[in-house]
């Protein structure tokens, strides 16, 4: 982009930016390189080794029981979540974008709430419930995913709310003028044309539930039920090996290619369709 | 958003609309709704006299105040007083140091960086899609007292051998700037980048020098942003309990309000105690959130006139 006015460039801002930059990203950098360390230390680095992914045969993230199962809970969470989440979101950003009345306004007041919402708060609230009210409920795994699809939903619908004020009716109702009913014209116009939208939002919650340490934390009942960032929260303190860094680098490589995949595919997507929307990236950037 | 409402509001239809957002809204009010009324009921319920649990009570009419009464003489007078205030000044400070290192970072971004772009802009977006946790660790690895961080003081000559993770504020107030700056800077990046260039551009030709602009027009239009960043940053920032503990190993010297809330309910098991704070914590976000609307709504006014 050229500016009118040429002028000088602000190299006192670039370089705040910059040392920024790094300031931000070379401690995970870092942390990311310990994981191949060979010795047992976490702060100083001898030579490269797998030996903390698989080749110990007992510390290692391959062989750890303890570090195994966290990861295991932590991606099921995350997959499960994203599954039931995207078809509730959906269906509620629809019904929203269309439903009027005294009813609906509250109903969006209500959607936006959890947005707002300190995790804190809202862990104590499902705590009390679980403890005191939906007692019959298996407190564990079970809660813990009740929890992430409550603390998503929301944000599936403002993602695919953008997505449909994009859009627009009229696709909707050429489909319906041509003979198409109601649920025809959802089924096979509307829902293609989500279709970013809707890979965003799987993608988002993913990401937003595997990083989640609060609420997990908060309905956890112990072992059985920790996930990845409970189990750095614990062992980060405690003395504790490379492994943990190892599983977190695990951790950050789903995430990214999950990212990088949703990036890719909407990409792909909006070449295919044509349609100006290049505030997809920019909403899945900002629900993060 | 209203234009894209599409369908004629007839009856029959709106239910159909209203059918389809039922299951979302259903869930929300099952496990939002009720879980927040549920604080209340637990906060002003009853203690079981043997037992000491939690006796929740849910009629408004049968509420009594007596734990939340002690919980706010505890917070104004009593052994809390120390941590919220505690809280109040890292978030403070915080959020200080966020708009000090944000704003010049969402500045350049917005306006200069022509170029590099693109790249800037995915490194700034790069720390959200990081396990929040995962970025905490790496600083805890950094401070050992043989870490790099030391190291690099020893470098220069500036000591190196502190253990920085045994309970000092300044670590847990450069972590929580470590772990919301992102949030704090994209909004506002949004927010600059939106800004009407014509308006400055008017500035300088009418002789303004850049500073000047900047002070004049830039900066007030970017009020708006600036609170819609720092509501973004602080709100999480409040509830904060992990960054303080794992960043100082647990030392009671930087307990934050969270910490307390967290050891009522799942350390000491008191509900009642943990279920008022919350409840007093809400009411201070409320009173932030009400003065961030009020302020927003009376600068988008000021900008229409």
């Amino acid at each position: 982009m050229k500016r009118n006015r040429p002028g000088r460039h602000p190299f006192g801002l670039a370089t705040i930016t910059w040392l920024y930059i790094l300031w931000s990203l070379v401690p995970v950098l870092v942390a990311m390189r310990i994981s191949f360390n060979s010795g047992k230390s976490r702060s100083a680095f001898q030579s490269l080794s797998w030996r903390w992914y698989f080749t110990d045969p007992a510390k290692s993230v391959w062989h750890d029981e303890t570090l195994v199962q966290p990861l295991r809970n932590s991606i099921k969470l995350a997959a499960l979540s994203m599954l039931i989440t995207t078809p509730i979101g959906v269906t509620m950003a629809i019904g929203l974008q269309r439903w009027r009345g005294r009813l609906s306004k509250a109903s969006n007041a209500l959607m936006l709430f959890p947005l707002v919402t300190p995790e804190i708060v809202m862990g104590v609230a499902l705590f009390l419930v679980f403890t005191q009210v939906y007692t019959g409920v298996p407190r564990g795994f079970t809660t813990q995913l009740l929890g992430h699809i409550t603390f998503s939903i929301s944000y599936v619908v403002v993602i695919v709310r953008g997505r449909l004020a994009a859009i627009g009716p009229q696709y909707e109702e050429a489909a319906r003028d041509l003979g198409a009913n109601r649920l025809q014209a959802l089924r096979l116009v509307l829902l293609p044309m989500l279709g970013p939208a809707i890979f965003a939002s799987l993608m988002v919650v993913f990401a937003g539930s595997i990083d989640d340490f609060v609420i997990s934390s908060f309905l956890s009942t112990g072992a059985s039920s920790e996930t990845v960032p409970m189990k750095i929260y614990a062992g980060g303190r405690a003395t504790a090996t490379p492994a943990l860094n190892a599983l977190a680098t695990i951790m950050l490589v789903f995430t990214l290619a999950a990212v990088s995949l949703a990036a890719i595919i909407m990409r792909q997507m909006r070449l295919r369709q044509g349609g100006a929307e290049d505030a997809q990236l920019g909403s899945l950037a900002a629900v993060g | 958003m209203a234009n894209a409402a599409g369908a004629a509001p007839g009856g029959h239809r709106n239910g159909f609309w209203g059918f389809l957002s039922l299951p979302g809204v259903a869930w929300l009010l099952a496990l939002f709704v009720v879980p927040f009324y549920a604080i209340a009921a637990v906060a002003f319920g009853r203690l079981d006299p043997i037992l000491r649990t939690s006796d929740p009570v849910w009629s408004p009419w049968q509420w009594k105040f007596t734990a939340m009464g002690k919980v706010l003489d505890r917070v104004f007078g009593g052994d809390l007083r120390g941590v919220v205030v505690r809280t109040l000044s890292y978030v403070g400070l915080s959020l200080a140091l966020c708009c000090l290192i944000g704003y010049p970072v969402a500045y350049y971004v917005a306006r200069h960086a022509s170029r590099w772009r693109g790249a800037l802009l995915a490194a700034l977006v790069l720390p959200f899609w990081i396990s929040y946790l995962m970025r905490m660790l790496a600083w805890v690895n950094l401070l050992q007292v043989d870490g790099y961080f030391n190291r690099l003081l020893g470098w220069v000559h500036l000591g190196g051998s502190r253990n920085w993770l045994d309970g000092d504020w300044p670590t847990v107030v450069i972590g929580l700037v470590y772990g919301y700056i992102p949030f704090f800077i994209l909004p506002l990046y949004a927010a600059l980048e939106r800004l009407d260039k014509r308006l400055i551009e008017a500035g300088r030709d009418l002789g303004a020098s850049p500073a000047r602009v900047f002070r004049r027009i830039t900066l007030p239009l970017s009020v708006p942003g600036l609170m819609a960043a720092s509501v973004i940053t602080v709100l999480p920032m409040f509830g904060d309990y992990y960054t303080n503990t794992f960043l100082s190993s647990g030392s009671p010297r930087t307990e934050m309000i969270g910490n307390q809330i967290e050891r009522d309910l799942r350390g000491t098991s008191q509900p009642q105690t943990g279920a008022s704070l919350v409840l007093v914590l809400s009411a201070m976000l409320l009173v932030l959130m009400t003065y961030y609307l009020v302020v927003t709504v009376r600068a988008q006014r000021a900008v229409a006139t």
